[in-house]
């Protein structure tokens, strides 16, 4: 290499970094004062709304919950923001993502999450997080101040971590590595490229494919259960807290038998299940209910998995697992900068059937149960964090959402994005507004 | 042919025996023999609808030389008594692989085939096999003739089966000789498909480009035939020339579908096909009808789903279901339609399953004459052979086979298939009745041991029993088979050791004799001498107990869920007192009505009242103009992309619609009425683009929008470029946006030094040769004459800016930039140009090429002043392209109005049908939906949709709808159950749907 090239790429570098710093805002600083947001309808995540009520906060954490509060604010309490008119929300939790781990799905470089190989339990979605992603902000905006960092393919694809979208490095980001991500064999098999699917068929090989998931997860248990080993196996020590419940299995699992097999396995090994993509679970909602087993429902803007279903089917399942009383989530699997539309995922499960507060739960308090991160977020409730955003108007709705404040732990975070400024930059070219 | 010819050449074919001269030699004397042979006694069809009882057959040499009652009999023959039997003529099909070289296909490189890699003086594509006779490749093979010799088939038409011209095919008959001998007609068809077979070449890689590569070859035989100067010799081209007079059969290969497109192509030349169907044709026996098309059809009928498990049966298809039972009902419908058809054994799984097939169509409503004339008058005459095979007149080949019973009779057996007066035995004639009562003799010591013997039951396979008294029979093993005969039994109840023995039989004196064994080992004579004839058959024919043809599921239209027993057809309505979003100076308009008649919104005001309307309440309901979708890919049978080129100008979406397809209905359930069916961005040049309107359970062709302009699709940046598919796709040019720039140059030259050429040919007065036509430069000609228009999908400002100037320099205006996520940072360009934008509402980050794209793209350009809309390119989110618009209200604030635009009027513009639809306004076309919300919220759902005043979607009958899913769905599982108990064959549902999480739940882009 000569020095000239060298000079090159430590330039790229250089311009790179500085072009960062422009569209990716710098991370809030910690809340050094009491915030009060007053006069708000407030919506807690966990089916309350609050009228003409104030929030407070300091230090990161919600102090005040207020209905028509008895005291008055001014700015010697601290900042102070009326929000007359407008919604305040839990902070959004996106869950099974692939933020921070992918910044342009076609560019090889930029995907960081899959590993090679099946089994890769060890495999941390946190390391490879990257906090200068140019697509959170624009989720962020939306939002979205959560998300669940996920790896992908693979049989176990790795562990996932609970993030918040605003941060110096993946220290500071992270809130939880929650569980391990898993996906179950598929009955079917699928042949055809991407312009002509050709027809599916059954896929021959699946009962042998389930028998080499559960002799992987035997050894593993045996491994955790013989306690210290002379020879470490880093894949199952990442596998150890699976057993003790500490660490949740999300499987990646469609169909009813495919689910029900999967139920029985994680039976069979006293594992925290949680379900995620789960596109038929409707058919056995009242089984998922029974067994509390938990669901990450993949995308309601999705069609019917047959010709013959109802035509909303995947708009409708939302609201029949909530009829049946099943712990449930939205989420857009796999998705990062698409994770900007969860909200209206989860506005379009209202249409068909949930109250705009049940929706708000299944992409709020909902998702932080099923992360296990409910003690600190996914509500808004006095001790929580002061993780919100408030927005003009409804925020399930694409018409009337937009986000005019957010906060995380407190943090006033900067809304700015790369969009919004190629935005303001051309229509000052053209002057337009 | 004069008389006397003719009749002389009868002669000839029937009596001149000794014109069976051959020029092969034989080792050792001559074994040369007559073959005379005389059937008596029979019931003989003649042909298929002339039935003589108690007749007789004559052949000699091969040949029939009479068939007939009171005719006499030639000295020497060898006389067959076939009394109680029955004789056909052998079956011919005329869709035979018989004899035929194996089809192999050489592992293809994963680097792209641009040319044919035949090497010599072949034309440009692999996929066209003129050259191929079936004459000279064909190779007796007595093992697959001996599978069709046994369901009664005598000759068939052969043809490999590869590629898209398929060369000739030959008539042969089944019989093991020679080939010289077997071989009936040469180059008696000339045979084609749409599927290229074992071709490497990547072109063409759709259906669509099969079609163009049809047509176009048509074209350059017409020119090669007619030039005179061409610097080509062309094998091809000289054989497809040649081989246009005889029968030109299509394979369609796939569903009635494809029949239509097959017949429409060759319409297109002046050539009738006889064409290959799969058994379908039931699901839309009007439009097959009308194709005039003679049809090869089959009896592949699918076996039931095993559909115990309910999981399972979720995984079959309510059209699937379906067709299961109304399969066996499409000959009965052709017939019924009267559409000629041919049946073919072929495409069979196990050959054997062909008579019980033939019989259960006809137990489905065929006529058991128009099964014999399918398989022997018609394939005959549709090749023009029916001289020679197809029934038992004077001078025919001696082909037919004999049964023990009529054919339609569910236990008729052929016993023999005689083949050019050959001999093939299947099944022995059945025994000859022993029936009766026996007194059974056995010498084992003096007096002989007395035994009373009944044999009775089924006079083929009868049952043997002692009669010890009245009370007290012991079951016996009888068998016997020409003269042996054989039977064993014990002696009495406690003996558990046999009694075995073994003779012959005295038909005539009906009596037995001959050795046995005792239990202890003691050999024995025994004789049985009948005492009594066997019992009159009392028992009644069984008759079948259900009529299978009644209580079947109705024909739906389309053939799927939520088709419909009845096209639904054009009402009058009057929508009352909704919110009317005219997106016309009016606006919107208050608590006002709309009235459609005949199609058209005929008025739109307030308190209207109309007699003969059907009234619809909109209270507190929105009216708005259907959807329309500039970019969407659904509706297209196999293959949206024919990117195997840097140009496809020749390939026509329009060419594959498909009207089989449940988001057809699903996306006027989010109030779509029609898009822009466009062909993929793989190259450059793209294909021509389809028009359509969502008219749920019309044909493709009636989908299509009447006299709309063409459009073409052309595609910009990493697509065409290949940059995303691997390092294999490195060869094809271009390969970067320098390059696609001049793949327009160069095109676009082409074009117009082709049309150059053509108006010097169509200006001269004394006309040359004509030119060749090229349907890809006709394609970019009318580009260049403003008669198509381009919708261009694309990304980067550079490149849009580029090919502006390309249209520039060539005078035409690039009419419409999809997706055209950067057109934000040209806008003003874009303007100048007068060009059209059709973007994604918030996608980006799936490419390099993406980075930029902002969900303030269609904001900025609406304000700029250019033509906007928003797009799916998707199946789902064509669905609810009512909340993409509403995203240009968040990002960049438009006003409702202006967003509704989006979605409606202005994708109408740009596709040149703002003078028919897009907008609520008089006159325009009735293209209509009732919403119970504010369209651009996300809770608003369409009520009802109309597409030229034809409600297709109704929210309420779509409840109903699903309740005869449910209803149907649990009928048919309930018979395919009594179907798998009553012993029929099952096949194991597989599952469908998608499969994102066994590959880890992640969507893929491609746009």
């Amino acid at each position: 290499m000569n020095k000239s090239f060298l000079a090159a790429c430590i330039f790229a570098v250089i311009s790179l970094n500085a072009s960062a710093q422009s569209d990716v805002p710098a991370p809030a600083r910690k809340q050094t004062k009491s915030v009060y947001l007053t006069h708000a309808t407030i919506h807690t995540g966990n089916g309350k709304v609050l009228n003409n009520a104030t929030i407070s906060f300091d230090n990161g954490k919600i102090i005040v919950l207020d209905e028509n509060p008895s005291f008055k604010t001014d700015e010697t309490m601290g900042k102070v923001i009326d929000c007359t008119g407008k919604h305040i929300y839990p902070g959004i939790i996106a869950a099974n993502t692939k933020v921070g781990l992918d910044e342009i799905e076609a560019v090889r470089a930029t995907n960081d999450y899959s590993e090679v190989g099946n089994y890769n339990p060890d495999a941390r979605a946190i390391i490879a997080y990257n906090t200068d992603s140019r697509v959170t902000p624009t989720v962020r905006s939306n939002g979205v101040l959560y998300a669940q960092s996920t790896p992908l393919y693979g049989t176990v694809s790795g562990t996932s971590a609970v993030v918040q979208l605003d941060a110096w490095n993946w220290e500071d980001a992270l809130v939880k590595e929650d569980g391990v991500w898993m996906n179950w064999p598929s009955m079917q098999s699928r042949g055809g490229w991407w312009a002509e699917s050709a027809s599916p068929t059954t896929n021959k090989d699946y009962d042998k494919q389930v028998n080499a998931i559960k002799d992987y997860f035997r050894d593993a248990k045996s491994y955790a259960d013989a306690g210290v080993h002379d020879k470490t196996n880093l894949r199952f020590e990442a596998m150890r807290d699976l057993f003790s419940k500490a660490k949740t299995l999300y499987v990646n699992v469609g169909r009813v038998k495919e689910m029900q097999h999967t139920i029985a396995f994680a039976e069979e090994f006293g594992l925290r299940l949680v379900i995620s993509g789960g596109e038929e679970s409707w058919m056995m909602a009242d089984e998922l209910a029974k067994k509390s087993i938990a669901v990450i429902l993949g995308k309601t803007h999705e069609l019917p998995g047959s010709t013959d279903a109802d035509i909303d089917q995947p708009f409708k399942t939302p609201a029949m697992l909530q009829k049946a009383g099943v712990l449930f989530c939205l989420s857009i699997p796999g998705g990062f900068w698409q994770e900007r539309n969860l909200p209206f995922n989860a506005g379009t499960a209202v249409a068909y059937g949930l109250t705009k507060e049940e929706a708000l739960a299944a992409i709020t308090s909902n998702t932080a149960k099923i992360l296990g991160v409910d003690a600190q977020i996914g509500t808004l409730e006095k001790g929580k964090e002061a993780s919100l955003i408030v927005s003009t108007g409804d925020v399930l709705d694409m018409k009337t959402s937009n986000i005019e404040y957010a906060f995380i732990s407190g943090r006033q975070i900067d809304l700015n994005n790369k969009q919004k400024e190629l935005n303001t930059k051309f229509s000052k070219k053209y002057g337009v507004n | 042919m004069h008389k006397f010819v003719f009749l002389f050449a009868l002669w000839l074919t029937v009596f001149g025996a000794c014109a069976q001269e051959t020029t092969f030699k034989t080792n050792g004397p001559d074994d040369y023999r007559e073959g005379v042979h005389v059937f008596t006694n029979a019931t003989i069809w003649k042909n298929y609808n002339t039935r003589i009882d108690s007749a007789t057959l004559i052949i000699r040499d091969g040949k029939v030389v009479d068939a007939g009652k009171n005719i006499s009999l030639p000295k020497g023959a060898i006389v067959h008594d076939l009394k109680g039997k029955f004789i056909y003529p052998s079956f011919i099909d005329i869709f035979s692989d018989y004899g035929m070289p194996d089809v192999t296909k050489a592992k293809g490189s994963e680097d792209p085939q641009m040319e044919s890699n035949i090497k010599g003086a072949y034309g440009w594509n692999q996929a066209i096999h003129t050259d191929f006779h079936a004459d000279r490749n064909f190779a007796v093979n007595d093992g697959k003739a001996d599978e069709l010799r046994k369901i009664g088939f005598g000759s068939v038409l052969t043809n490999k089966k590869d590629g898209i011209a398929r060369g000739t095919g030959a008539v042969v008959t089944l019989n093991n000789d020679k080939e010289n001998f077997v071989l009936v007609k040469p180059d008696a068809s000339a045979n084609y498909s749409f599927n290229k077979g074992s071709s490497t070449q990547d072109y063409p890689s759709s259906l669509m480009g099969s079609i163009a590569l049809v047509r176009q070859t048509y074209y350059d035989a017409l020119w090669y035939k007619s030039a005179t100067d061409k610097k080509e010799f062309n094998i091809n081209l000289e054989e497809w020339n040649k081989q246009q007079s005889v029968p030109q059969i299509f394979d369609a290969g796939g569903d009635w579908q494809k029949v239509l497109r097959a017949d429409k192509v060759g319409d297109e030349f002046g050539v009738q096909y006889i064409i290959k169907a799969r058994g379908d044709e039931y699901q839309r026996i009007d439009e097959v009808k009308n194709s005039k098309a003679k049809l090869i059809t089959t009896l592949n009928f699918p076996k039931a789903f095993d559909v115990e498990d309910p999981d399972k049966a979720n995984w079959v298809s309510l059209e699937e279901m379906k067709h299961w039972e109304l399969a066996p009902t499409n000959c009965a419908a052709l017939a019924k339609a009267g559409v000629d058809f041919s049946l073919t054994a072929t495409d069979l799984e196990k050959k054997e399953d062909f008579l019980s097939a033939l019989r259960k169509a006809v137990k489905y409503g065929l006529d058991s004459t128009l099964a014999l004339k399918s398989l022997t008058y018609n394939p005959a005459t549709f090749i023009n052979v029916y001289d020679k095979v197809g029934s038992l007149e004077t001078g025919k080949l001696a082909n037919f086979f004999v049964t023990s019973k009529p054919l339609f009779d569910d236990k008729c057996e052929i016993n023999e298939n005689w083949i050019q007066g050959k001999r093939y035995e299947i099944k022995p004639f059945e025994q000859k009745d022993i029936r009766g009562e026996y007194s059974l003799n056995i010498f084992v010591n003096a007096p002989a041991q007395m035994f009373k013997l009944k044999v009775s039951g089924d006079a083929t396979s009868p049952k043997a029993q002692i009669i010890l008294s009245d009370t007290i029979k012991l079951d016996a093993k009888l068998s016997y088979k020409d003269h042996d005969i054989s039977l064993s039994f014990s002696p009495d109840k406690k003996t558990t050791g046999k009694i075995r023995l073994s003779g012959t039989i005295n038909y005539i004196e009906k009596s037995w004799g001959g050795k046995g064994e005792y239990p202890d080992g003691g050999w024995v004579a025994w004789n049985a001498t009948q005492t009594k004839g066997p019992e009159a058959d009392t028992s009644k024919p069984k008759k079948d107990t259900v009529d299978v043809s009644k209580n079947l599921g109705k024909v739906i239209f389309p053939f799927m869920a939520y088709g419909n027993e009845q096209v639904p057809v054009q009402e009058n309505f009057l929508i009352k007192n909704g919110t009317v979003w005219t997106s016309e100076a009016e606006g919107a308009l208050v608590n006002s009505d709309v009235i459609i008649r005949r199609g058209k919104i005929s008025f739109v005001g307030k308190n209207l009242s109309c007699a003969d309307c059907k009234t619809i309440d909109a209270t507190n309901k929105f009216v708005t103009s259907g959807i329309i979708d500039e970019h969407n890919h659904i509706a297209i049978q196999e293959g949206v992309n024919e990117g195997t080129e840097a140009s496809s100008a020749e390939v026509r979406i329009g060419d594959v619609v498909s009207c089989d397809d449940v988001n057809i209905y699903r996306q006027l359930a989010g109030g779509v009425i029609g898009a822009q069916l466009l062909h993929g961005s793989a190259n450059p040049i793209g294909g021509q683009s389809a028009l359509v309107k969502f008219r749920w359970g019309y044909t493709p062709e009636k989908m299509k929008i009447e006299g709309a302009d063409g459009f073409i699709k052309f595609a910009l940046g990493e697509n065409v470029k290949q940059s995303n598919w691997g390092d294999h796709s490195r060869v094809r040019y271009p390969q970067t946006r320098m390059g696609v720039e001049q793949t327009y140059y160069n095109y676009f030259t082409k074009a117009k030094e082709y049309q150059k050429q053509w108006s010097a040919y169509n200006a001269a007065k004394i006309k040359g040769v004509a030119p060749r036509r090229d349907i890809e430069l006709d394609a970019l000609s009318e580009i260049l004459n403003k008669k198509r228009f381009i919708t261009c999908h694309s990304y980067v400002q550079s490149e849009i800016n580029m090919l502006m100037h390309v249209a520039d320099s060539f005078n035409f205006k690039v009419n419409t930039f999809t997706h055209i996520l950067e057109g934000y940072k040209v806008a003003d360009k874009m303007k100048a140009h007068g060009a059209n934008a059709s973007t994604f509402a918030d996608w980006w980050a799936y490419k390099y090429e993406v980075i930029d794209a902002i969900p303030y793209n269609a904001a900025i350009l609406t304000k700029v002043g250019i033509n906007t809309a928003v797009n799916s390119d998707d199946a789902e989110m064509a669905r609810r392209l009512n909340q993409e618009a509403a995203k240009s209200i968040k990002y960049g604030g438009l006003t409702e109005e202006q967003a509704w635009k989006l979605c409606t009027l202005n994708p109408a513009k740009m596709l040149h049908l703002d003078n028919r639809t897009g907008s609520i306004k008089v006159g325009k076309d009735a293209d209509i939906v009732v919403w119970n919300n504010n369209p651009l919220s996300i809770y608003a759902k369409a009520e009802k949709t109309f597409v030229d005043g034809i409600l297709f979607f109704d929210i309420e009958r779509d409840a109903q709808k699903r309740d005869e899913i449910r209803r149907e769905r649990a009928r048919l599982i309930q018979k395919m159950l009594d179907d798998k108990k009553s012993g029929g064959a099952t096949q194991e549902p597989s599952p469908k749907g998608h499969s994102e999480y066994s590959c880890g739940g992640f969507e893929e882009h491609n746009h």
